[in-house]
Formats: C-alpha cells, sequence, structure tokens
C-alpha cells in the first residue's frame, strides 16, 4: 500500500440508545478505490456522515494527508480536501448545471461582498477562473452540453454525474461516493465505473460506499465490511466475497 | 396588599388564557408543522362575535350569564367557520407546497382579517359591554375577582376537554396518529385531510371562548387585538414545546406568571436609586425618594418576545418537547 | 452583462432613464403630492431590494427587517435634529446608520441563524416588536427616543449650498425639494440596483442561492453558512439602514408608529408579488404595491362618494388588502412571482412531482 491518505481510528456514534458504529478504523491509501460495504443499517452512511462532518463522533480521531482532521462541520472537512456526494442526490434544483459546479468552487476563492461590489479586476479574473474550471469539469463528467440546464430538469444519470462534477470542483484529495449507482440502469452503471476509474487514473483517491458486494468487485482495490455499526472484514474484494463472516452478514439480514 | 400573590392571581388568569389559545397554535403545529399565524384573527373574531351579540342582547331582560352564553353559542360555531375555511381555502392547498409558502398565506390572511373586522367592527376600540356585575373577594391580601375564577377555571376545565378528546377518543387518536406520520396515518385508513380539518375547528372553537374571556377580562375589543395575543400565544407554545399538548398548557401559565410578575417588579428591580449613589447626576434625581427607573411596567409585552427568543435559541423543543427532528 | 449591449437595449435604457428624469415635472403637474409618492415608492424598492438579499437570494424569512429601517432612520433622526442639537450632515450620518443597522442584523443574526426557517421567521418578529417596543419607551429615565411623539424637525439634506428643504431654480427650471430628493434617491437607487447584481452574481451570491436550494448539499461542499447567512443578514440590514437614514430626511419627523410589524410585512408582500430572488421582478412588484394603493385612493374615494353618497370602504383599508391578497394569492397560484425569470425559477416554484 503506498502512502495513507485518512486515517480514522476507533469511530463510534451513537443515537440516542442505539449504536450506530463502534470502534471502527480505517486507512485509505493515497490513490487507492476503497471500498466499504455492508448490508442495509450497518452504518455505511453513518460513517460517511461522521467522516464529511454532518455528525458529530462521539469518540475516534482522524488523520487526513498526515495531519489532524477536523471533522466537527462539514465546512472544513470540505476545505481539508474531502468532498462527496449524497446517496439521494443533493444538487441545487433551481441553479443550472454550470452554476452548481461553480458554487463547488467556493472554498478554493475569496472574492467576499466587498469585492463582489467593486468588482475589481482581481474578483473579474476569480470569477473567469471559476467559470472555467467549471465547464471544464462539466467536460470531465461528459455533461457539458447541459450547462445551462436546471438541474431538476437533467435525468438521473446526469444528475449523479453533475454531483461528482460539483465535488470535484472543491479539489478533493480525497472524493467520497454514497451509493452513486443506485437508481441507474446497467449502461449507466457501467458508464459510471469508467468515470471513476478515470478520476483514479488521474490521481484521485475515492471512498466507495455501496450496498452490493458485486459492484465493487474489479473497481475496489480494497473493501471493507460493516455489519451492526462494526468492521468485520478488510481486503482485497476477491477474498472478501469468500469471507464466512461477510457471507453470514449478507445472508443473515 | 401583597403585590406577589396579587401578580399570581393576574398571572394566572392572563396564563390560562394564553394556554387555551397556545393550544390551537401547537394542535395545528403539532400535525402539519404550520405556524397558523392568523389564530390570533381567530381569537379576535371570537372576542368581536360576542361582543356584537352581546350588546344587541343587553338591552333585554334576560339575565347577564344567559346573554353571555347567547354569546359565546354565536362565536363558537362562527369561528369554527372561519378556521375550517382558513384550512380549507388557504392551507390545504399549500400541503405540499415548500414550508414557507404556507406561513407566508398565513401572514396574508391574518391581515386580510385584520382588515374585514375593521370594516364590520370599526377601526375604534369597541367597549365591551360590562353586563357582569363586579364582585371581588379578598384572599390573603390580594383580590381575586369572580371573573377571574371563572376564566381560570373555564380554561382548565377547556383543556381537560380537549387532554380527554385528544387521549380518550376515536378522532383523537386519528390526531396523534397522523401528528406522527401522515404517510402511516393514511394507510392506516385515517382520513387525514378530516384529521387536519378537524385539528383547525377544535383549535378555533377555543379560539372563540378565549375571546370572549378576553373581552370580558379587559373590557375592550379592537380588530387588532389578535396580533399580539397570538404572539405571546405562541411563544407561550414553543415555551413549552411546539406540538406538545401539555407544554402550551404548562408554557401559557408559565408565560402569564412570568409576564405578571415582571409588569410587577422590574420597575423596583431596575431603579437605579437601590443601588446606592453610581453617579453625582443619579444622586440628585433620587434625592428626597425620587427613582430612576430604567425599565418600568410599560415593557410588559417584551417579555413574551424575550422568552420566545432565549427558548428558541437555547431550547428549541421547548420546556417538555421532546427533540422532534427536522421532518421538513 | 454591460459588455453585449446591442444597439436597440442602448436607445431603449436611454429613453428609459431620460423618461425617468423627466417623471418628476410631470408629476408635479399632477400635485406635489405625486413627487411625494414617487419618493416613497423608491424608498420601498429600496426596502424591498434589501429584504430581497435575505429572503430571495438567502432564503431566510426575515419579519423583523423593519426594525433596521427604524434604527437607521432613528439614527438619523438623532444625529441630525435639535433632540440632541446635533446636526451631522447626511453624508455622515448615512454611512453610520448603515453600520449601526448591519451590527444590529449581526447582532440578531449570530445566535438565531441556526434555527429552522419557520422558527427564525418568528424570532425576527419578535426581534422587530422588542426594537419597536423599546422605541416607543427610551424616553426614561434618560430621553433617548423621544418615546411615542417621535422626533420632528430632522434636518433636511443639504449638498453643497443646496438645501433639499425647500425650492430652488436651475437653469430656469423650478425644482423643488421633493423633486431634489426624487434625484438623490434615483441615484442612490440605481448604485443599490448595481450592487444587487453584483452580489447576486459573484460567489457569494452563488452560495446564497446554494443555502436556500439545500442547505446540508451547502455545508457539504465546504459553504461556511453561518458566516455567509450572516452577511446576507448585515447586507440586508445595511440596505435598510440607508433606507431608513433616507425616510427620516425627507419626513422631517419620525415616530415609532413608521416602524410596525404590518410595514415589514407590506415589504415581504413586495418582494413575493415580484418574484423572490427577481432584482427586476421585486423592483416592480415594490412600484406596484405602492402606486396601485394610491391610485386607488384617488379613484375609489370619489367613485364611492359619487356612487353612495359616503364612503363604504376607506382607502387605508383597500390598501391593506392588497398586500395581505397579494400574498395568500401569490403563494397560491404563482409562488415564484408575477415575472419569474424564464429559467431560473426559484424554490418556490419546485414542481411538485419532484418531491
Amino acid at each position: 500500500m503506498s502512502s495513507v491518505l485518512l486515517e480514522a481510528h476507533a469511530v463510534g456514534k451513537r443515537f440516542g440508545g442505539v449504536r450506530a458504529l463502534h470502534e471502527v478504523s480505517l486507512t485509505i491509501g493515497q490513490g487507492e478505490i476503497y471500498g466499504l460495504i455492508g448490508p442495509n443499517g450497518a452504518g455505511k452512511t453513518t460513517l460517511f456522515n461522521v467522516l464529511t462532518g454532518l455528525y458529530g463522533a462521539d469518540s475516534g480521531r482522524f488523520s487526513f494527508c498526515g495531519e489532524p482532521l477536523n471533522i466537527s462541520a462539514p465546512h472544513l472537512v470540505a476545505r481539508a480536501g474531502i468532498a462527496r456526494t449524497f446517496q439521494n442526490i443533493r444538487l441545487f434544483a433551481n441553479m443550472t448545471a454550470l452554476e452548481n459546479v461553480m458554487v463547488g468552487r467556493h472554498v478554493r476563492t475569496h472574492a467576499d461582498v466587498i469585492g463582489a461590489v467593486l468588482r475589481g479586476a482581481g474578483t473579474r479574473a476569480e470569477e473567469q477562473a471559476i467559470e472555467r474550471r467549471a465547464v471544464e469539469l462539466l467536460h470531465y463528467v461528459g455533461i457539458a452540453d447541459r450547462a445551462n440546464h436546471l438541474a431538476r430538469q437533467l435525468p438521473y444519470g446526469d444528475q449523479r454525474r453533475l454531483e461528482i462534477a460539483r465535488a470535484l470542483a472543491t479539489d478533493p484529495k480525497l472524493l467520497a461516493l454514497d451509493e452513486p449507482d443506485a437508481g441507474m440502469n446497467a449502461t449507466e452503471t457501467a458508464a459510471l465505473r469508467a468515470l471513476i476509474a478515470g478520476l483514479r487514473a488521474d490521481g484521485l483517491t475515492v471512498l466507495l460506499i455501496e450496498h452490493d458486494v458485486k459492484l465493487v468487485m474489479g473497481l475496489c482495490d480494497r473493501v471493507a465490511v460493516l455489519d451492526y455499526g462494526e468492521k468485520i472484514a478488510e481486503d482485497v474484494p476477491e477474498k472478501v466475497q469468500r469471507d464466512p463472516k461477510v457471507i453470514e452478514a449478507y445472508l443473515g439480514a | 396588599m401583597d403585590v406577589f400573590l396579587q401578580q399570581v392571581v393576574n398571572g394566572l388568569t392572563l396564563g390560562s388564557l394564553y394556554a387555551v389559545v397556545a393550544l390551537g397554535y401547537t394542535m395545528v403545529y403539532g400535525i402539519i408543522q404550520l405556524i397558523n399565524f392568523a389564530h390570533g384573527e381567530v381569537v379576535m373574531f371570537g372576542a368581536m362575535i360576542s361582543l356584537s351579540v352581546i350588546s344587541a342582547a343587553a338591552g333585554s331582560n334576560l339575565p347577564p350569564l344567559a346573554i353571555i352564553l347567547a354569546g359565546v353559542l354565536v362565536a363558537i360555531p362562527a369561528c369554527m367557520a372561519l378556521g375550517y375555511f382558513l384550512e380549507r381555502i388557504a392551507y390545504r392547498p399549500l400541503r405540499r407546497a415548500p414550508r414557507l409558502a404556507p406561513l407566508i398565506t398565513a401572514i396574508g390572511m391574518s391581515i386580510v382579517l385584520q382588515q374585514v373586522a375593521m370594516m364590520l367592527w370599526s377601526r375604534n376600540i369597541l367597549a365591551f359591554p360590562q353586563i357582569l356585575p363586579m364582585v371581588v373577594y379578598e384572599l390573603a391580601g390580594a383580590s381575586i375577582s369572580a371573573l377571574q375564577i371563572a376564566i381560570i377555571g373555564i380554561c382548565f376545565a377547556m383543556m381537560a376537554g380537549l387532554a380527554l378528546l385528544i387521549y380518550r377518543t376515536r378522532l383523537g387518536a386519528a390526531m396523534r396518529a397522523t401528528a406522527e406520520n401522515p404517510e402511516i396515518a393514511r394507510l392506516m385508513g385515517v382520513d387525514v385531510d378530516r384529521v387536519i380539518a378537524a385539528t383547525f375547528v377544535i383549535g378555533a372553537g377555543l379560539a372563540a371562548v378565549a375571546g370572549l374571556m378576553v373581552g370580558l377580562y379587559y373590557g375592550l375589543a379592537h380588530y387588532m387585538m389578535g396580533a399580539t395575543l397570538g404572539m405571546k400565544a405562541f411563544s407561550a407554545a414553543v415555551l413549552g414545546g411546539i406540538g406538545n399538548i401539555p407544554g402550551a398548557m404548562v408554557g401559557g401559565l408559565l408565560l402569564g406568571l412570568v409576564e405578571a410578575l415582571g409588569a410587577g417588579y422590574i420597575g423596583d428591580l431596575t431603579d437605579l436609586c437601590q443601588y446606592g449613589t453610581l453617579s453625582a447626576m443619579l444622586e440628585t434625581r433620587c434625592a428626597d425618594g425620587g427613582n430612576v427607573v430604567l425599565f418600568g411596567s410599560n415593557y410588559q409585552d417584551v417579555f413574551a418576545f424575550v422568552v420566545l427568543i432565549l427558548v428558541l435559541v437555547f431550547r428549541p423543543s421547548g420546556l417538555l418537547g421532546e427533540r422532534v427532528a427536522d421532518r421538513a | 452583462m454591460s459588455s453585449r449591449f446591442s444597439y436597440r437595449k442602448y436607445i431603449g435604457v436611454t429613453l428609459v432613464a431620460l423618461a425617468l428624469l423627466a417623471l418628476p415635472f410631470a408629476l408635479s403637474a399632477a400635485g406635489t403630492a405625486w413627487v411625494r409618492i414617487a419618493n416613497l415608492a423608491i424608498l420601498f424598492v429600496f426596502l424591498s431590494l434589501g429584504l430581497n438579499i435575505v429572503v430571495g437570494f438567502a432564503g431566510l424569512l426575515d419579519l423583523g427587517y423593519v426594525a433596521f429601517y427604524g434604527v437607521g432612520a432613528y439614527v438619523y433622526a438623532l444625529l441630525a435634529s435639535p433632540h440632541f442639537g446635533l446636526h451631522l450632515p447626511f453624508w455622515v450620518i448615512l454611512p453610520i446608520g448603515a453600520s449601526v443597522a448591519a451590527i444590529f442584523g449581526v447582532l440578531l443574526g449570530t445566535p438565531t441563524l441556526k434555527l429552522r426557517g419557520d422558527y427564525l421567521a418568528i424570532v425576527t418578529l419578535g426581534f422587530g416588536e422588542i426594537v419597536r417596543i423599546f422605541l416607543n419607551n427610551l424616553s426614561q429615565p434618560i430621553n433617548i427616543t423621544n418615546g411615542p411623539q417621535g422626533i420632528a424637525q430632522i434636518d433636511p439634506i443639504r449638498v453643497g449650498g443646496i438645501s433639499f428643504g425647500q425650492t430652488d431654480l436651475f437653469f430656469g427650471l423650478s425644482v423643488s425639494g421633493p423633486m431634489k430628493h426624487y434625484y438623490l434617491l434615483l441615484l442612490l437607487l440605481l448604485l443599490v440596483i448595481v450592487v444587487n447584481l453584483r452580489l447576486q452574481n459573484s460567489r457569494i451570491g452563488r452560495a446564497w442561492e446554494a443555502i436556500r436550494e439545500d442547505e446540508v448539499a451547502a455545508r457539504a461542499i465546504g459553504i461556511d453558512t453561518t458566516r455567509v447567512k450572516l452577511l446576507a443578514f448585515a447586507m440586508g440590514a445595511t440596505f435598510g439602514g440607508v433606507a431608513g437614514g433616507m425616510f427620516s430626511s425627507i419626513q422631517g419627523f419620525i415616530s415609532p408608529e413608521s416602524f410596525v410589524l404590518t410595514e415589514s410585512v407590506m415589504i415581504l408582500a413586495m418582494v413575493v408579488l415580484g418574484g423572490m430572488g427577481n432584482i427586476w421582478g421585486v423592483i416592480v412588484g415594490a412600484l406596484l404595491l405602492s402606486f396601485v394603493p394610491e391610485l386607488l385612493r384617488y379613484t375609489v374615494v370619489p367613485l364611492q362618494l359619487a356612487l353612495f353618497d359616503k364612503m363604504l370602504v376607506e382607502p387605508e383599508v383597500i390598501r391593506m388588502l392588497l398586500f395581505g391578497m397579494a400574498l395568500v394569492l401569490m403563494m397560491r397560484f404563482r409562488p415564484a412571482g408575477l415575472w419569474p425569470l424564464g429559467a431560473r425559477q426559484r424554490e418556490f416554484s419546485i414542481d411538485k412531482a419532484a418531491k
């Protein structure tokens, strides 16, 4: 395994009396595609939400790029270089595709209210750079021809792509995708796999949440399996697939 | 005279009125998460309608209680109809709209109702006919009027009745089910639309009685009276935990007490003279038993809003409310 | 934005500009009252654009907006009237009033912006009421606001040697005080529109829109929502403060009665009518709801007197009914406003099927 990008140690999270995560640790290496699978309700999305600052963790240590990671607020996580998508797509529905991606540049740009009002050379240059980068990203995910469509008017598959483009706009080192193929047909899923593989080829690290073991096969370098909030396996997909504990977790559920 | 006890009596009277109005807010919020901004105007209509009936009958030879009964018997169905109309015309079409849309509609309806009341009853402050004899009892240094006793008694009776309705009847069960989860309630065979309409109608009925009592208590009615009263009752509902029936009752009583005691004591508490000589200017103004009061009882109306803001900022679920997840 | 001016558009803009410049002369032919009405209408456009930043752009329902208007107005009145014997020039006070209003905006926003939409609406309403109650009562023990009597004899604006309180001759044209106010307001309005357009098409403006559309997603891509919302509140409050200062100087007299909840609701109705978030729509909405009631005042009253020999419905009632009905009917039938921006329909137009 190459150098470590993200390390989460002994993460715990409770909701009232329910133990959603217990002593979960994982390490994601630079340039990997790391899969996180488990039956419904195993705690995958909870772990995801904890990692990206949406829920506070009850316990656990986090480091990113060798430095401690502050997960107390989502915007700090995004600033540190972790971007995410949502299982049930969350776009800015009444903004255009282009604007959605432009908002994604927020965390890497600086113009404030005064800059916006005065609109000096610096602000104008930044605006142009934001738009240029956004168009590039729309090309990258393959929906540039829909740049001026409202997000809510895009077909489902394109909405997924747009959400990925918006996440990429934050210049992440780690891209976290929550069941990106949910609700997709076989053709769309294949195209999505190609997109994710391409992201890795371009040097990005990917954390992928999946419900179904089969989907991570051939795509992920390593896979961790969650069940009832605990990590029960972590290995290359081929081995995980044959792990009796994993099989039992899926059959039992 | 015992100031403390007197203010407690006044606070309880005021508080039980707030509680009854707060129930209307909290029931509607509990069931469809709408701040029914126009509820205060329903109270105002209750006051105005009963005022008209009572004024008309005041010349007759009927006993005063019968006249008041006639007033309330007209006001209740009229306000219930108004509540039904509000739900049906203004809110139901927006059931699936974004959260702020029905709130904006409610604000609009409240303005419309105020103006309609103004056209019907003029823009003047109207004197509520004082047909009840003024009977005052002495109670350990405080005085309590028969009217105050009646108000407190009737409010508590109505709250008890409502509690019975909600926890002991089929309609109540349907209301609770709908508040919990409208989709599932629908699947279980609850006619959700009817239940929501019933909630508005019941709240409006309570508001009608409250309106009459407010009118009798203050001896006045005005087309704008619903605005402040409504805001205070809403604050009471939030204080108790919005959506929570017992919470509205507790919140109403507490707010009434806070207001009455606050108004009774804020002048003394903020009288700078009692804190020694802070400056030369103060000294001259405090001489000869004068006082320099920072905030007098004319700040009474501030208490409700301050309570509202503090509760929302520090404990949005209110005193009795459990954490209600964002269902938006 | 400006680089693609076509020839035809250029002529259009010139014509509109000339019309706006000539308007007060035409209006004063109908009576100076109409120039005053136009001035108040511009003030309402001003306020609506300020509220639009908070409600339209950032999606935060603020029902206490009038408090910032009141703060701006009182700052002006206290610093330029015999009440304290201070007579600062208006170009000094206006920024002070705007800043004080902005500070109030931040004070209100800091603890409350975490609240959910409808709770925020009620808290802002409570805040507005508190400010009004204080304005009414801060005449004791030290007389700051002069209580319900309000503050009178507020200095008229002076620029150079020109006082806005009197009529002067310029190039043979007689220009009255209200007409001078009109041109000053027009100038300020132009500035406000430019500021609004620039804000909307900026990094911050997009962040506002993103928060309005989906706050969770906005946070997830790195927007510090608390800070950005606070900016919206402060910007809106600043506009309110400036408008308040202008109001003070134009009226010459203010009292707490001008800063009641109803006023907040009226401004909200203007924003809603024009279409939340749509700058041009909001302008038209504010103008409509300012002028139509006045037109009614001048037609409905004589009409009623002619038909019934007495007045059945006062124009003030019609005015308020108009505001109330505007809110109700717009939410019901055109939630995106009368003039939604074609492709850019807003949150309030989310089709029901998509939910």
